[in-house]
This record gives structure tokens, C-alpha cells and sequence, in this order.
């Protein structure tokens, strides 16, 4: 009974999750102490008169979505690599720039112009991603390094595209893919990160992708002896984080209705990577559980609802927010976790060698 | 080879008392070692004693807990239970640290290079052991400079390491331990990179700190050179202490018992296994001129169910050559064919889809997946072969990892253990599972046998006999060319990157292999 | 013996180690785009200052660039330095605007001791989680930053100014080099003048220079960087060294800080954001591999003159628009990153050839 459920809990590999969900846990035990009004879930009319879900988790599970969606994609790419993509807000600033500007280009925006946008979209980010993969995997180049490239001068190149400082489209599409679709309360990026999380399983379903990814983070040597091509595992993970950064850039232009080079995704990247270690996942590389980069991602949104909830001023947050992220990585720090399977190995020896020790004598 | 028992080199020590008067001084004493990993106990009550002016053989399986006791010794893993003693120092001897050890006058040479490649070999030597904060790095490169010199190492002192070969840097290791006028110098398979000469290099330097005092624990998976330099032997099985013996008392043959725990009359079947002979059965693949990068133009060819084998001395190419029948390097000309067809074959990915497999030299490095899981290790070159877009089922996948746990007896805790915490051997069965469920026509196996206990290396032995019957044709490289005899019936001996000899039936003797690789009966060393 | 000798008796001159290599391209580069800047724009360029002025504006970049480049060999990272650029020069800011002493030499005394103090509380805390608890650096150094930079805003949102005449003559101090000077146009030579944050942060090369060339410390950071298994084997003190590769790297970011503020004697919430990255690039461009073990601090310099010439010549150009100048230094950083890839892999495959045939 014991064995079996221990294998449930290693097959559903909820042991590395264990700290991410108590942080969760945690917060929100925090926030029912606090104020019990935080999980008030309410149903406000909008401007065109159709209900729209609000309150403090709706905001979480809302806002949180680009976060979550580029986290999924750089969960990849820090498995495969051994090293982190900075350069995803840059990119998403270009593709959001690409797919505003075809957009606006189409004159009114319609089912097929929105497509043909989107289409473009993910074609830039996945030929930007695959630049930097190209640097990661033929060049083999740091990952960090390589992408500080476009982090460098990506929002340049954005600016440039859009020619103007905040391009606008509005259309009632956009508001609907940015908002929430008329009649659904839930709002729609919501949906977004379900589709993507969807896509993704179905990728890990039909194909090899986890096996090779890891197998490539792990030992590309061995890899490669195996048959297993590590440029092209590179690349499709820089290519998946790709369409990861065009929907994310996408449901941030929607947001909006507008495209700020500046400030489109900004500081994404540093959010993203911190999902994936809050999520349990190793920097170096290796094997990987995108679900706690999920719930990394979640839990980021989540600690900072909470603080602007607790009238922290919002510029300051990141204080408070990086004292949190210090307690829950110091918790899931190899250190810690040794000396606490060290006081329990302990305990057990002492056990054994009293027991032997008695008999020998 | 036999000048080995020359006089001492001269070093620029003092020489001491002679061993003899020593012999009884006891420098290292370890009592009831206990030492728990998740899962398993590496080492239950272990106790060994070092006496000054000895070299102090360790032996054991794989999974024995050799490598186990000296990282407890050597401060790199804390004990759970015992006491370790060094003469010199009151009570418990405090060793918490590879540092701890150091200056308790424990020094070690491991067998992977664990110096640091980007610094300069005088740097390698003084790094670690220098007092205040400002080191004259002068001063250090004088004294590298001397050392290198006395023991005849072919570096300088300013040099990089990384610019230095696999066997210098083990000897600027060595040079290192040497000059730290330690007391206990451990020697974790100090051999297992050297060639004969510097084998005999180390041997006489060994001799020579014995002569000296100094009491060296000497780890090596070679039978022949424990009983070439070692007075005292130390037998590990399943992390408990089996004995200590002095080596006159010991024959090889009880030792191997001893070690495995089991008869000898396994040991004896094997030598007599008929050697298969494949007279006139297809070519299952053949080479013309094929070369790559890292290997000159050479031909090849097998037949169904032959064993064939390339041996010289290390770096001799004959890893090189595998490696170029495999697409493992890149492939600058040569055509192959494949049971008669012409095929090209310029990664191993085209390797596997014509039925080759490719056990590699380097376990750790080209071989397992460590942090991946024994199933995810053995299914792997299958998944490969059925191709991107047809991942297994995990119910198949787990019949395949049990089936080949239980036919190659591989020893691990469960399918799911991370194939990296396995011991050498169970790790290297893994990799053969690996191959063997891809059901090649044509395996190659680059030293498999290397590293790892004598069991396995007898069982790796029979398996590939076994797969020869069933018609595989298996090329298999060794550095020990016993097992070569005793595996192949063809043998392609190479000398500097190029084939000297190909030998066959009554050619295949250990005198006529070694005159060949010596180049014409000149005697080599 | 003729397995291992000949290789050994051809050369006598060591060859040159990778960062060796890299720092001379770093230092060749940088010339050849000086003078082809000086030759073919002339004008400005000609004037001795332009020179000096690029460490004059950028010395804050030169220190944290040092820190960079010590952490990276270390084989960390470290990008919580801007943060506390920011947070130095907005704590020393308020600090001279309301409870400084009127006296100048002990005000700014306790400015600099502030400064150093919040430097070294950073890298204290922050090597403590790398080293002794081994958490991965990235993210204790991104937590560092946000807490640095959220404490900026926790001092004050709006931008402050120092007007404390004791700081205000420090700013003023400037050496002057009479005989890089030229003759303006009435008449009167005017010499080019080097301020003290420049002077500051060239002893900052200098003494990095000197610690990880000659000191046990130094020596230890490339050995931990290089191999970090190895480094513990040869009785290195692996968590202590690259505890301190952190407390360096933190105490230099708070000098960075100071060096700043006399640079520019005002504080807001957005001073130096970013500027890890481009103390990053520079350490890169020197020559200094993020795996570790390889780097060199003079590189390290050039790396930062690189990038502030390509901001000078593009701002004296007609493209004079700030994201023609991201777009020149990404494209730099490109080509440099590139050409160091294909050089490390040709001498990597040269080294092994050589090295395996032992």
C-alpha cells in the first residue's frame, strides 16, 4: 500500500512540485488570514454591457497568462540548452510589431486579415528564436550570451517596424482576444494558455520532444551517439518558444489595442526564468517539468496580486516580491534539502548499529 | 617491459630508512566505515589498515564500495559510522574536506584528471597548499620545474594543462601528490589511461615513495599489476570487508573468487569456449578506403556472425576506426556497403537504420544519459530507430526495461533510477541493453569490459561469444588482449593511426599479437 | 618516451591561452575602429578629451564590468549590479541631502563607507545563497536586483539632486593632463581633463588585475571556474573562493555606484537599468566565457571601450538616433560572440588533435 502509493507520487513526479505548491498554498492561506474578501469573485458589467468575471483571482489567473505561456516554451529551451532565452520580451515586442503593423496594413480587421496577422506574428518570433538558436546550436554559443543580442537591440528593431511610438488598432476581434469574448466571462487570454498547454501536450504526445530534450540537456555526447540530432533538438525548442513568445505577444498587443516598444512584455524574461526554477526545474539543464514552471508563473502573478492587494505602491513591490522568491528558492535549495535527508539518514544508522552492535557484543 | 626493477630514480629527496624496518608501523587505521546512500548501503562496517612503507592493493567488483571508502578517506563524502585514525594525530582524525585530508597527509590521484585544465601545470602543482594570500608564482614554477624534471614528466611548468596529454596530466597529478610529502597516497586507478611505459614510469615511482615510507593505497581493476608492485591486498564485496592478505598468500585465481564470491569454474569454462569460426556466411558490412577526420583511410569487412576485434597500443586508432565505421566523426571519404548494397553512412543516426550499434569507449561521456532513468536508458536507441513521431507506450517500454534488467542482471533499485547512481558495470549492461534491444546485425563494442569489475567483464565475455552464435557479427576492442584472444577470430592490429597486421587462426597468440603491434619483432619498452 | 617528446621540443614560447588570444582581438579591434573613427570623422574625434571621456562617462561601467568578469571566471553571474548602481547612488543622495554632516571630508568619508557598505551587504548575502546554500545564481542575482531596485523606490520615486558643496567639489576634482591638451581657437590651451571616477575605476583594472594573477584568491577563482570537481579535489576552498568572487563583485558595484553619482551628481528610480547587460557584453567581448575559468580584466576594459566608442561614433554621425546605436551594439556584440565561436573551436579541435596523441 505504502510502495504503491510512493510510486503514484514519483510517476505523477509531484516530489518535485512539493515547493511551488506550498509556496501557492501558502499565499493563499495568507491572503484567507488576511482578508477573506481577496477570493471575492465577482461579476461586473462591461462597456458593451456583457458580464465579465472579476476580483483578485480572476486578475491572478488573467494576467498571469503571458507569463505562463512564455515560461512553457523556456522551460524547453533551459532544458535542451542548459541556458535561458533573455531576449523573449525583445522578440515579443518584434512580433507584436509585425502583427499590429499587417494589421493596420489590412485596413479593417476582419476573421482572415486577423490570420494573416497571426500567422506573421509566429513567423517572426519563430525566425527571431531561430537565430538565436542558429547562435546557440551551430555556434555553440551561451545561450544567455547569444540571446543578449536581441535583448540588446531587439526593441530597436521594434521601434523600427512600427515606425511610430504606439501604433493603435481597434477592433471589437481584438478586444475579444485581449478582454473577453461577449457573452464568456472568463477572459479570453485564460483560454489562450489553455490552447497553448494543449498544443504543447499534444507536441509531447505525437512526438519524442521530452525524451530527446532530455536526453540532449543531459549528455548531447551520448545523445548524438544515439542518434539524436542536438542541433535540431535546439532548434525546436528555440522554435517552440517561438510560437510560445507570438501568443504571448499577441495577447499583449490585444490588451492594449496598441503597440508600445518599450514597454510590451518588458522585464518578461526575468519573470519567466524564475517561473522555471520556482517550478523546480534545474538552469542547467536536463529533465524538466513544465507544469511547475506553470504554476512558477502562477505564483509570481500571484504574490504580486497579493501585494498590490495589501496597498504596497506598485513601483516598489519588487522588494517585497524578491524577499518571497529568496525564502521559496532557499527552500528548494540543495543545501536544505541534503541536511534534512542527512538528519533522517542518521537517525536510521544509529538505529541499525545499535541494533548490530547489540548482537555482535 | 622488464626493466622495471631498475634501481630507484633519483629524486630530489632525501632518502630514508629502508621499507623493511617499517613495515609494522601502522599510518592509517579505518574502523567500521558505514556509509549510506538513498537506496542502498555503500559501505556496512568496513574496516582497513595501511601500514607505512606498503602499497596496499583494494579490490572489489564494481558496486564493491572501493571507490566509496577512498572518497570517506579523502574527505570527499562524510562517513555515517566509524572511526578513521592516522599516525600523528590524536584521536579521530578530523577529515571533513578533500582539505582536511590533505593536510592530515592523505593525498590522492584519482582516475578521471581532477586537476584544472585551464590553469598552468605548476599552478595544478602549488594551487591549494600555498600560505597568505599572495602567491609567488615564481618560486612555485621553479620548484614545478624541479619536480617535473626529477620524476621525468614531459611538461613544463608554465604550460596550460589543457595542452598536455590525458597521460601527462595524470603524471603532473601524481608529481602533485608526490611533492605534498604525504604520508597515505591514494592511487584510484591511477593505470587506466597510462600505456606500458608509463605504467612502468608510475610502477617505479611507486617503488621507489614505498622505499621512501610512504604507504599508497593502490586501486586498479588490472589483476597483473597488483601482483606486479603490491605487498598487501584488501578484498571488498557488496560494501562489507571479505579480508586482507598478504599478496604471497593470495594466487590470482582465489583472489578472483574471493572478489566475486563465487567458484572458479566459471572462469575456467571461458577459456576453453570454442572460438566461432565463420567460414563462408554474407558480409554483413565492408569498408573500402573508408576514413574521417580522426582516421586515415582504412578497409574493413565483416561476416554474419563473426567476431572481429582492433587492438595496439592506446591512441593506436583503434576507437578512431569504429568510431568512423559508425558516423560518430566525420566522414571525409570511403565507400561502404551494407550486406552488398552501397549505403553512406555519415552520422550514426544512418548507422543505426543499417543495423549497427555502438557500444562507446567513454561510458560517462558518450555513453549513458545519467540523470535519465535505466528504462529511459534502455529504450532510447529503439525509440530512435522507430523514429521522432512514434514514441513508445509506456507499458512497452516498461516490459523492455524489465526484460533486459533480467537477462543482463543489471543491479538497481528499480526501473526508475537514475542510471548515473548505478555502478560502473550495471551501467555499462545498461548501454548493452540498449543496444541489444535494437536487435543489430553488426554491433560494435568499443572497450566494454574496461573499468569495471572482473564478474562483468567475464559475463560481457560470453554474451558477445553468445551473440556470435546467434549471428551477429560483433567487433569488439579491449586494452586487455587476453580477451581479445580469447573473443575474436580476427584481429586488425594497428600501430600510429594506421593497420599493420591482420591476424587470424594460429596467427592469434599473445606473442605473435604483440610482435605485430611492436612492429616486426622488435620488442617494445 | 617517443610517444610523448616530440610535441615538446619544437616550441619553447608558451602559445597563447584562449583569453590571451581574445583580449588581444578585443584590444586590436577597438584600435582599428578608434582610428579609422578618428581618420575618417575627424573633428571630434581628434580632440584628446574625446579619448578620455570614454572613461570619464563610462567609469561606473569599467568597475561593474571588472566585477562581471571576476564573477563569470568564477563560473557565475552576476546581474544584480545595476541594481545596486541604483540603489547606491539613490541611498548616498539622500543620505548627502538630509543627514550628511556639514563637514566635507567627513561627509564624504561616510558617502563612500555608505556606498561600500551597501555593496558589500549585497555581495555578502548574495554569496551566502550562491555558495553556501548552491543556488543557482541567475536567480539570487535577479532577486538581488529586484530588491535592490524596489528599495531605490522605497527611498524615493522622484528623482533627487545632491547639492552638498563637500560632494559638489569631489565632482569638480578633475586631473588635468596638460600635455594631452589643445589649443583653442583664443588662444589658450585647454588640457584634457580626467576625472577622479575615471582614475577610480582604472585602480579598479589594476588591482582586479593584480588579485587574479597573483593572489592564492585569484588563481582559485579560475581553478573553481574552470573545473569546479577538480578545483574541490586539489584542496581548493570552492564555496569560500566563490563566496568571494561575490562579496568582490558587490563591494565593486557599490564603488560603481559612488563613481556614478560623481559622475553625475543625481539620483532617480531608472539609474544604470540594464547596465549588467552591458557589463556582460563587455566582459564577453574581452574575451571572458560565461562557462568559466577564462577571462582577462584588461580585456575586460577594451570590452567596455568597444561598446562606448560605438555610442561615441554613432552619436557623432548622421544616424545619430538611439536605437541606430542598440542596433550597432547588438551587431558588434554579434560579430564578436561569433568570432570568438569559431576561433575556440578551431584551437578547441587543434588542442585535441594535439593533446590525444599522447
Amino acid at each position: 500500500m505504502d510502495k504503491q502509493k510512493k510510486r503514484f507520487w514519483e510517476r505523477m513526479g509531484i516530489g518535485q512540485l512539493i515547493i511551488p505548491l506550498t509556496a501557492l498554498a501558502l499565499l493563499l492561506l495568507f491572503n484567507l488570514i488576511r482578508d477573506p474578501g481577496f477570493f471575492e469573485i465577482v461579476v461586473n458589467i462591461n462597456n458593451s454591457g456583457n458580464p465579465v468575471l472579476g476580483g483578485n483571482l480572476i486578475s491572478v489567473i488573467n494576467s498571469a497568462s503571458e507569463l505562463a505561456i512564455i515560461a512553457m516554451g523556456m522551460t524547453l529551451v533551459t532544458a535542451a540548452t542548459g541556458g535561458q532565452d533573455i531576449s523573449v520580451g525583445a522578440v515579443g515586442a518584434i512580433s507584436a510589431s509585425v502583427f499590429i503593423k499587417t494589421l493596420i496594413g489590412m485596413g479593417e480587421v476582419t476573421g482572415w486579415t486577423l490570420i494573416v496577422a497571426v500567422l506573421a506574428c509566429i513567423a517572426t518570433a519563430i525566425a527571431f528564436m531561430m537565430f538565436n538558436g542558429t547562435l546557440v546550436s551551430v555556434f555553440k554559443i551561451q545561450p544567455m550570451i547569444a540571446t543578449l543580442i536581441l535583448y540588446s537591440c531587439g526593441r530597436s528593431i521594434a521601434y523600427w517596424i512600427t515606425g511610430s511610438a504606439t501604433p493603435q488598432v481597434n477592433s471589437p476581434i481584438i478586444t475579444a482576444i485581449g478582454m473577453t469574448i461577449p457573452g464568456i466571462p472568463v477572459p479570453t487570454p485564460v483560454f489562450m494558455v489553455i490552447l497553448v498547454g494543449l498544443i504543447l501536450a499534444l507536441i509531447f504526445r505525437v512526438t519524442n520532444t521530452t525524451l530527446y530534450t532530455q536526453s540532449v540537456g543531459i549528455n548531447q555526447g551520448a545523445a548524438r551517439l544515439n542518434g539524436i540530432h542536438p542541433t535540431a533538438v535546439k532548434m525546436l525548442s528555440f522554435g517552440l518558444l517561438g510560437l510560445c513568445v507570438a501568443v504571448a505577444s499577441i495577447i499583449a498587443t490585444c490588451r492594449m489595442s496598441q503597440v508600445s516598444h518599450k514597454t510590451l512584455l518588458v522585464d518578461i524574461e526575468m519573470d519567466a526564468i524564475l517561473a522555471v526554477a520556482i517550478g523546480g526545474n534545474s538552469l542547467g539543464g536536463g529533465k524538466f517539468r513544465m507544469s511547475g514552471s506553470v504554476l512558477g508563473a502562477y505564483i509570481i502573478t500571484m504574490l504580486t496580486v497579493t501585494l498590490l492587494a495589501m496597498g504596497i505602491n506598485s513601483v516598489n513591490i519588487k522588494a517585497y516580491k524578491a524577499v518571497v522568491i529568496i525564502v521559496i528558492v532557499a527552500a528548494g535549495s540543495p543545501v536544505i534539502k541534503n541536511r534534512i535527508a542527512a538528519l533522517r539518514n542518521r537517525r536510521s544508522v544509529s538505529e541499525h548499529s545499535a541494533v548490530k552492535g547489540g548482537a555482535a557484543s | 617491459m622488464e626493466n622495471i626493477r631498475d634501481e630507484a630514480p633519483r629524486l630530489f629527496y632525501d632518502t630514508t630508512e629502508g621499507a623493511a624496518r617499517m613495515q609494522n608501523d601502522v599510518v592509517l587505521t579505518m574502523r567500521g566505515i558505514s556509509k549510506l546512500f538513498p537506496g542502498t548501503r555503500a559501505l556496512d562496517n568496513v574496516d582497513f589498515t595501511l601500514r607505512r612503507g606498503e602499497i596496499h592493493a583494494l579490490m572489489g567488483e564494481n558496486g564493491a564500495g572501493k571507490s566509496t571508502l577512498i572518497k570517506v578517506l579523502t574527505g570527499v563524502y562524510g562517513k555515517d559510522a566509524g572511526s578513521i585514525h592516522i599516525e600523528g594525530i590524536e584521536g579521530e582524525a578530523p577529515i571533513h574536506s578533500p582539505q582536511d585530508a590533505q593536510n592530515a597527509g592523505i593525498s590522492t590521484v584519482y582516475q578521471e584528471i581532477t586537476l584544472c585544465p585551464n590553469l598552468t601545470v605548476a599552478e595544478n602543482m602549488f594551487i591549494g597548499r600555498t600560505d597568505g594570500a599572495i602567491v609567488n608564482w615564481k618560486d612555485c614554477e621553479k620548484k614545478a620545474t624541479a619536480i617535473l624534471e626529477s620524476l621525468n614528466i614531459p611538461a613544463r611548468a608554465k604550460q596550460e594543462l589543457s595542452s598536455c596529454s590525458l597521460a601527462v596530466q595524470q603524471m603532473v597529478a601524481i608529481g602533485r601528490a608526490v611533492d605534498m610529502n604525504c604520508k597515505v597516497l591514494v592511487l584510484d586507478e591511477p593505470t587506466s589511461s597510462l600505456d606500458e611505459q608509463e605504467v612502468s614510469m608510475l610502477f617505479k615511482l611507486m617503488r621507489d615513495l614505498k622505499s621512501r615510507g610512504v604507504g599508497i593505497v593502490f586501486v586498479t581493476h588490472f589483476l597483473e599489476q597488483v601482483y606486479e608492485v603490491s605487498d598487501r591486498i584488501t578484498v571488498l564485496r557488496n560494501g562489507k570487508l571479505v579480508g586482507e592478505y598478504p599478496v604471497a598468500e593470495l594466487p590470482q585465481l582465489e583472489l578472483v573468487a574471493k572478489m566475486m564470491g563465487k567458484d572458479l569454474n566459471d572462469l575456467e569454462g571461458l577459456e576453453k569456449a570454442d572460438r566461432h569460426t565463420s567460414a563462408a556466411t554474407e558480409t554483413v558490412y565492408e569498408a573500402e578506403g573508408l576514413s574521417s577526420t580522426a582516421r586515415r583511410p582504412f578497409d574493413f569487412r565483416i561476416r554474419r556472425g563473426e567476431v572481429n576485434g582492433f587492438t595496439g597500443l592506446l591512441g593506436s586508432g583503434r576507437s578512431e576506426s569504429v568510431r568512423a565505421i559508425f558516423g560518430a566523426d566525420r566522414i571525409t571519404g570511403g565507400k561502404v556497403r551494407v550486406r552488398g548494397k552501397a549505403v553512406k553512412i555519415t552520422n550514426p543516426h544512418e548507422a543505426m537504420k543499417h543495423g549497427i550499434g555502438y557500444l562507446p569507449e567513454d561510458r560517462k561521456r558518450d555513453g549513458i544519459i545519467a540523470d535519465l532513468s535505466v528504462r529511459d536508458n534502455i529504450i532510447l536507441a529503439l525509440q530512435v530507430m522507430r523514429g521522432f513521431f512514434r514514441p513508445m507506450k509506456r507499458s512497452e517500454m516498461e516490459a523492455f526495461a524489465d526484460e533486459y534488467i533480467k537477462e543482463l542482471n543489471i543491479k538497481t533499485a528499480s526501473q526508475n533510477t537514475p542510471v548515473g547512481s548505478l555502478s560502473g558495470g550495471n551501467q555499462q549492461k545498461v548501454i548493452l541493453a540498449r543496444w541489444l534491444l535494437t536487435h543489430p546485425d553488426y554491433l560494435i563494442l568499443d572497450e566494454p569490459t574496461r573499468g569495471i569489475d572482473v564478474g562483468t567483464k567475464l559475463e560481457i565475455q560470453r554474451l558477445v561469444l553468445k551473440l556470435a552464435e546467434e549471428n551477429m557479427s560483433v567487433t569488439f576492442i579491449s586494452s586487455e588482449i587476453e580477451e581479445m584472444l580469447r573473443t575474436c577470430s580476427r584481429l586488425i592490429v594497428m600501430r600510429d593511426g594506421n593497420t599493420v597486421g591482420e591476424l587470424t587462426g594460429d596467427e592469434l597468440t599473445q606473442a605473435h599479437v604483440m610482435e605485430t603491434i611492436a612492429g616486426g619483432g622488435v620488442q617494445h619498452g | 618516451m617517443t610517444t610523448v617528446q616530440p610535441a615538446l621540443n619544437h616550441r619553447r614560447r608558451e602559445p597563447l591561452s584562449d583569453a590571451t588570444l581574445l583580449m588581444l582581438i578585443a584590444i586590436g579591434i577597438f584600435l582599428v575602429m578608434y582610428a579609422s573613427a578618428v581618420i575618417l570623422m575627424g573633428g571630434a574625434f581628434q580632440k584628446p578629451q574625446q579619448f578620455l571621456d570614454l572613461f570619464n562617462e563610462n567609469a561606473a561601467l569599467i568597475i561593474i564590468a571588472c566585477a562581471l568578469t571576476v564573477v563569470m571566471i568564477g563560473g557565475g553571474i552576476n546581474i544584480s549590479v545595476g541594481g545596486i548602481i541604483g540603489l547606491t547612488c539613490m541611498a548616498c543622495t539622500k543620505f548627502l541631502e538630509y543627514s550628511a554632516p556639514q563637514n566635507s571630508v567627513v561627509a564624504v568619508l561616510l558617502t563612500v563607507l555608505l556606498a561600500l557598505a551597501i555593496g558589500l551587504a549585497f555581495g555578502l548575502f548574495e554569496g551566502f545563497m550562491v555558495s553556501y546554500l548552491e543556488i543557482q545564481p541567475f536567480i539570487v542575482t535577479l532577486a538581488g536586483m529586484f530588491l535592490a531596485r524596489g528599495l531605490t523606490t522605497i527611498l524615493s520615486v522622484n528623482p533627487v539632486k545632491v547639492t552638498h558643496e563637500g560632494f559638489q567639489a569631489l565632482v569638480k576634482t578633475k586631473l588635468q593632463i596638460p600635455w594631452l591638451g589643445y589649443v583653442a581657437k583664443n588662444g589658450n590651451l585647454i588640457s584634457a581633463k580626467l576625472e577622479i571616477g575615471a582614475i577610480v575605476a582604472l585602480l579598479v583594472v589594476a588591482a582586479v588585475w593584480l588579485m587574479l594573477r597573483y593572489t592564492k584568491l585569484g588563481r582559485g577563482i579560475y581553478a573553481v571556474g574552470g573545473n569546479r570537481q577538480s578545483a574541490l579535489m586539489l584542496g581548493i576552498n570552492v564555496k569560500r573562493t566563490s563566496f568571494w568572487s561575490y562579496v568582490i563583485s558587490g563591494v565593486l558595484a557599490g564603488l560603481a555606484g559612488l563613481v556614478f553619482l560623481m559622475h553625475k551628481p543625481a539620483a532617480n528610480a531608472s539609474i544604470a537599468m540594464r547596465s549588467e547587460m552591458d557589463a556582460i557584453a563587455a566582459s564577453i567581448i574581452g574575451g571572458t566565457l560565461l562557462t568559466g575559468g577564462v577571462g582577462n580584466v584588461i580585456g575586460t576594459l577594451f570590452g567596455v571601450m568597444i561598446l562606448a566608442a560605438i555610442q561615441k561614433i554613432i552619436g557623432l554621425s548622421p544616424l545619430n538616433e538611439s536605437w541606430w546605436q542598440d542596433m550597432a551594439s547588438g551587431a558588434m556584440l554579434g560579430i564578436f560572440i561569433m568570432l570568438q565561436s569559431v576561433i575556440l573551436s578551431r584551437r578547441g579541435k587543434r588542442g585535441k588533435a594535439e593533446a590525444s596523441k599522447g
